[in-house]
């Protein structure tokens, strides 16, 4: 049987995380089975990413002025509801994204430090304004310069306060890295 | 403590100055703020004169706290404000306690507002309050050692309260889920290191 160059579609494609008609190489299997474009092949791995990153339950640790910003993003005029992560949980078992809002003290190291570990796998956190990236303006004895001196951060936000359209950015960008991140173990 | 050339007595400093007579070591109303320095040791005696007192009426704790003159001997300086929400006037107190026996007596018995902001003097200052009910650091964490107030204490010294840095490597992407065969092209994902 010769083989449709056009129909032929990289195996490549599919391991990218993109969802590709199943008609790999010309093996017409499912085209003669008339499913054309009804089956579509894709990874685990892809689906599961974006299950995830459109889903994303989020944990807001608020502890300063930036909670007016978050609260600002979460309302009606900028919505993160429409990326999928409008739920705030306010039990940490139940969020998949914390969200380090606001500066953060040595005393209430230990606090957030049992937060994320409460939080169940997978789970990422935002570090959202310049004193949860790296203390901000507070340099003295009480202030933990980042939340990354405790818990590990997967996107950094800065801005004091960020711009609600930053934040939407890093989002976004967190939804990138969900998505290429794998999601099973073999 | 000079001041004294004021030509009129405000008619408050007037009234502490006749009912306190000695006890009040010097006094002052500059911008128009009356102030008395006393002993530590007649702190609470002196608020409670204050307080109980008819024609001053003193009823209001507004703020207590502390300074520190670091090259000075006695060198902390307790600060009381009190408010007459009957009379509408306002005096401020002061004393001075020595560094190697910070005490003096405590506010609380008389003003329910004292309690917490007397904690807040002996968190920073180092300032003991005796009497004070309970007398424990009310801002930061009792593992603390030292009082940041004070002028020696470093200011960029911190005491973390537990010993975390993480190299930047995410359990989940790396231990959890090592990324293995094809490459994938991944935006916006450099952990800092």
């Amino acid at each position: 049987m010769a083989v449709d160059p056009d129909k032929v579609v990289q195996l490549g494609d599919a391991r990218n995380g993109n969802i590709v008609p199943a008609n790999y190489g010309g093996d017409d299997i499912i085209e003669k089975a008339g499913l054309e474009n009804n089956v579509w092949a894709t990874r685990m791995d892809a689906v599961l990413g974006w299950a995830r990153k459109f889903s994303l339950f989020q944990y807001p640790f608020v502890t300063a002025c930036c909670g007016m910003e978050f609260m600002a993003v979460s309302g009606s005029h900028y919505d993160t509801d429409r990326f999928g992560a409008a739920l705030p949980r306010f039990s940490p078992r139940q969020a998949d994204m914390l969200m380090v809002v606001g500066t953060i003290v040595h005393k209430q190291a230990p606090v957030l430090r049992t937060v994320y570990d409460q939080m169940c796998e997978p789970k990422w956190v935002v570090a959202f304004g310049a004193c949860a990236v790296s203390g901000g303006f507070y340099q003295n004895y009480t202030s933990v310069p980042g939340a990354d001196k405790i818990i590990p951060v997967d996107v950094y936000i800065p801005g004091c306060p960020p711009r609600p359209e930053t934040v939407l950015d890093a989002l976004v960008k967190l939804q990138e890295k969900i998505q290429a991140s794998r999601h099973i173990a073999f | 403590m000079s001041g004294n050339e004021t030509p009129e007595l405000s008619p408050v400093l007037a009234a502490v100055l006749e009912g306190l007579g000695d006890t009040v070591l010097a006094w002052h109303s500059q911008h128009g703020d009356d102030t008395i320095l006393i002993q530590p040791a007649d702190r609470a005696t002196v608020a409670a004169y204050l307080k109980d007192t008819e024609s001053l009426a003193f009823d209001m704790l507004m703020d207590s706290t502390a300074v520190d003159y670091e090259d000075e001997e006695p060198r902390f300086e307790i600060v009381d404000h009190f408010f007459s929400t009957k009379k509408h006037h306002r005096l401020r107190l002061k004393c001075r306690v020595p560094e190697d026996k910070p005490n003096a007596p405590s506010l609380t018995p008389l003003y329910g507002s004292a309690n917490w902001m007397e904690r807040e003097t002996y968190d920073m200052y180092g300032v003991v309050f005796d009497d004070h009910p309970d007398l424990r650091r009310i801002l930061l964490y009792p593992e603390f050692v030292g009082y940041p107030l004070r002028k020696d204490y470093d200011k960029l010294h911190e005491q973390p309260l537990f010993e975390s840095r993480y190299e930047g490597v995410r359990e989940t992407d790396e231990k959890l889920h090592p990324r293995v065969g094809v490459e994938l092209p991944i935006h916006g994902t450099e952990v800092p290191r």
